[in-house]
């Protein structure tokens, strides 16, 4: 180990997050591969080694024999301020080497929170942070993940955004650089090569011209490169390699379990939401294959804990034959299943009251919106009797901590309907009172409201954010009006939600106000601890750019969106008449009842969605 | 078969996995292992395992010792090999046995140490190090719960000795590994405290064995 390391190490917080070391971690001789690549997560260790995406592809690309794939985090604080004080430049785990040894960086970039990080750790690294002054082929920089699909605010860092699933498309990329770096390419003729594989996007060949108001005129296509490039898809999730023998972390982490993937994609149409839409279609894996992964996880790691992920899980179609089969393998061994994303029905209180027989821990539901009315607006497919329905089913379960999340904000919200979120969390109570097995025990019902961002790709995307001021207004009208004493109400503060609205549907020119942003020192900003909004104003002042023209702004049908370029699989005319019917407050079916023909079937072969 | 000892090291990375992620490491290595822990009785079972005498962060040992209880009698040898494959880098199991004598007989720690010195001449200081501790108390001004307390460390020192190898000063020492338990950090914050210009710039220790009331190696 690095001598300094050595020294510093006994001096900062929960030093084992920063050795790597841990059992299943994939070691490589470094003089038998020919790529190095650093993936690194921008932000902390137990963030990033909970992130199931991050385990796929750390796994995917170490399969190729001549790749070594090492994980990087970003440092806390008290680790930040001591490796800059002795000098000590970002390193990989698993090899202990510094990030400048390796050839390729690439980022997992899943909230925009993170881009003033993704700068951090190339600066750490000793790397220059503008893809303009790295003018040899290596160190490459690649960034993946969801705020990838808007990739312009961080344009001119970034050498190649890689969009939608990785297992596939980073290994061909990997693939062609093998060649380039034998070869001796230079730069642009790697990123040529490059810009053929499909979902890679090579922001220096997209150059945004810009009206007088600064709207996009149209972008610039650099000859040879797509028009738009098409989000990647894994086609058979039954097919996809998988790692059955994931890193097991020597000290704590945020999720310490085996994750189950599902399903990708989402049949709901949520029209607030980007996730909804961007992962589309729904692309299930089979419930053998999926029990044997789960055994098989458990049995590799020793986790007394496993989740089934997915966007809603009581989407699942063979759900109640999956924790059959996995109960029957966790119960005797006291193994924890739980199951996040239920929707709010008769059929999932059934399966949670077969899964959770001992631990009652709270119950979580997510209505987002007060009324019917508003429920309908953004085609959240639950209704108020549902709700009550299985809120009376679980306190007749034992049950007796309800949590319920709602969004302020949302287009077409009225006062009326944020005076529906009071009297909603009241129909709880009063199920409660009606029902509960024991009410000795009491309630605890938890209200908590954030404000709504608009999302690229999602039917809103046009819409304005409303302003910190009016959020706050409507949160003491709602606070106001919660009167019950077991009714707690959160709100989360409106200052990250006004940033990230500013950054999801930024453009190339918010590249600057990162910068600024980072150079004032900014990082780890999704933490509270480090966040500052001032820091963020004052950048924007700084940079001649107005953070209104992102965040409340109400868009133009046609007008030119910065992730034009980024085709997600969904038209973007089913997105406009979502927003139509948001307006009417009619909703849509989902996948399942009736297909809208949304565009996502194309990038399937057969051209049709298992629904 | 009752209870069960497993005697292990923890060098390298491994340092650094602290005290409690440490028991949880090691109860998941077991359940890889298919080793099945007796669990405690009660509304939140936890695995009856228990490590003597906590490492602290940083310090390198090869003489840990835990306690444990398996639900079904497993040969100690069977258990050993299946638990060997399962541990993060670091941690190795060095034996199993079945465990005769209980924890608390366990009286000393033979323990080294490297001193590092940056910018002073180490040769110099091995020989001003043995001098300083052929003292017959070094007393220490300590933080506690209750405030700031003094302490002679020096009793609990049994034997203690420095040569100068390879640029730096090595240590050698005996300690009191319980009652009290001594933390061989303070052996060089005690010269921080006391004589700073002979004070390591930075210093690192390893335990080598421990020993009952008898000196002899606890097994
Ligand atoms: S094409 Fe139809 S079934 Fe497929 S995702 Fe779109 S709406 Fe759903």
């Amino acid at each position: 180990m690095d001598k300094r390391l050595e020294r510093i190490l006994p001096k900062v917080q929960k030093p084992a997050r920063y050795t790597g070391g841990e059992y299943n971690q994939i070691t490589k001789n470094k003089d038998e591969v020919e790529l190095r690549l650093a993936f690194c997560f921008p932000d902390t260790y137990e963030i990033g080694m909970s992130n199931l995406g991050m385990g796929i592809l750390y796994s995917t690309m170490n399969e190729l024999p001549y790749v070594w794939c090492e994980r990087v985090y970003a440092p806390w604080g008290d680790m930040y301020e001591q490796m800059k004080q002795n000098g000590v430049a970002l390193y990989a785990l698993e090899s202990g080497d510094p990030i400048s040894e390796h050839d390729v960086l690439a980022f997992s970039i899943g909230y925009e929170m993170a881009y003033s990080t993704v700068l951090d750790m190339m600066d750490m690294a000793g790397i220059p942070i503008h893809s303009a002054d790295r003018e040899d082929l290596l160190p490459l920089v690649i960034a993946g993940g969801t705020a990838a699909l808007n990739p312009e605010p961080m344009a001119d860092f970034i050498d190649i955004f890689l969009l939608g699933e990785g297992e596939e498309m980073n290994n061909e990329l990997l693939a062609l650089l093998r060649t380039a770096k034998v070869e001796g390419w230079p730069k642009q003729a790697f990123l040529e090569k490059a810009s053929q594989i499909g979902g890679v996007y090579v922001p220096s060949f997209y150059k945004p011209i810009y009206n007088d108001d600064f709207t996009i005129n149209h972008f610039d296509v650099h000859p040879g490169a797509p028009e738009k490039v098409t989000k990647r898809i894994i086609a058979d999730m039954n097919a996809v390699h998988f790692p059955l023998s994931p890193i097991v972390p020597s000290t704590e982490v945020v999720h310490d379990r085996v994750n189950l993937e599902l399903f990708r994609g989402c049949v709901r149409g949520c029209r607030f939401c980007q996730a909804g839409h961007v992962y589309r279609p729904i692309r299930a894996k089979s419930p053998e294959l999926l029990a044997e992964q789960g055994k098989a996880l458990l049995k590799n790691t020793g986790c007394q804990d496993i989740t089934l992920l997915s966007l809603s899980s009581s989407d699942y179609r063979c759900l109640s034959e999956l924790c059959d089969d996995l109960l029957g393998y966790c119960e005797p061994r006291s193994i924890g299943l739980s199951l996040p994303s239920l929707r709010a029905d008769n059929f999932s209180m059934d399966i949670m009251h077969r899964i959770q027989k001992t631990r009652k821990s709270g119950l979580t539901f997510a209505p987002e919106a007060g009324s019917q009315r508003l429920r309908d607006a953004i085609n959240k497919n639950v209704t108020e009797e549902d709700l009550l329905h299985t809120c009376r089913l679980a306190f007749e379960g034992g049950w007796n901590t309800i949590k319920l999340y709602f969004m302020l904000g949302l287009p077409t919200e009225t006062d009326e309907d944020i005076l529906g979120i009071a009297e909603l969390a009241n129909q709880v109570l009063h199920t409660w009172r009606l029902y509960a097995k024991n009410k000795n025990r009491g309630v605890r019902i938890t209200v908590s409201t954030s404000c709504f961002v608009p999302k690229p790709h999602s039917p809103f995307q046009w819409e304005q954010q409303v302003t910190m001021e009016e959020y706050i207004r409507k949160v003491h009208l709602l606070r106001d009006n919660i009167k019950a004493k077991n009714v707690v109400y959160n709100w989360h503060d409106p200052q990250t939600s006004y940033i990230e609205a500013t950054l999801s549907r930024g453009d190339r020119r918010m590249g600057s106000v990162i910068e600024n942003v980072w150079r004032a020192g900014g990082r780890l900003e999704a933490w509270s601890d480090y966040f500052s909004f001032d820091r963020w104003m004052k950048a924007f002042d700084d940079a001649g750019v107005d953070p209104t023209f992102y965040a409340h702004r109400l868009r133009d049908k046609d007008e030119v969106m910065p992730w034009d370029n980024v085709d997600v699989g969904v038209r973007r005319a089913h997105l406009w008449h979502e927003r139509e019917q948001a307006y009417k407050s009619e909703l849509s079916p989902d996948c399942r009842k009736q297909c809208s023909a949304c565009g996502a079937a194309k990038l399937l072969k057969g051209g049709k969605c298992d629904g | 078969m009752d209870k069960y000892i497993m005697r292990f090291s923890k060098t390298g990375r491994a340092v650094y996995i602290s005290h409690l992620d440490l028991m949880r490491t090691i109860t998941r290595a077991f359940l890889r292992a298919e080793c099945r822990l007796k669990y405690s009785e009660g509304f939140n079972p936890h695995p009856n395992i228990s490590i003597a005498l906590p490492l602290s962060v940083g310090c390198e040992s090869v003489c840990e010792i835990m306690d444990f209880k398996m639900l079904e009698d497993m040969p100690c040898d069977e258990i050993k090999s299946r638990l060997s494959t399962q541990m993060p880098e670091g941690i190795e199991v060095l034996e199993v046995y079945e465990a005769e004598r209980k924890v608390k007989e366990i009286k000393w720690l033979c323990v080294s140490g490297v001193f590092e010195y940056d910018e002073r001449d180490a040769a110099a200081m091995a020989e001003k190090l043995n001098e300083f501790y052929s003292a017959d108390s070094v007393v220490i001004t300590k933080k506690t719960k209750r405030g700031v307390g003094e302490s002679d460390i020096r009793p609990a020192i049994k034997e203690i000795s420095f040569e100068w190898l390879d640029s730096d000063v090595r240590m050698q020492a005996v300690i009191s590994a319980q009652e009290p338990t001594l933390n061989p950090e303070l052996i060089a914050d005690a010269l921080r405290q006391l004589a700073p210009d002979i004070a390591p710039d930075f210093a690192k220790f390893k335990r080598l064995e421990i020993f009952d009331e008898n000196m002899e190696p606890f097994r």
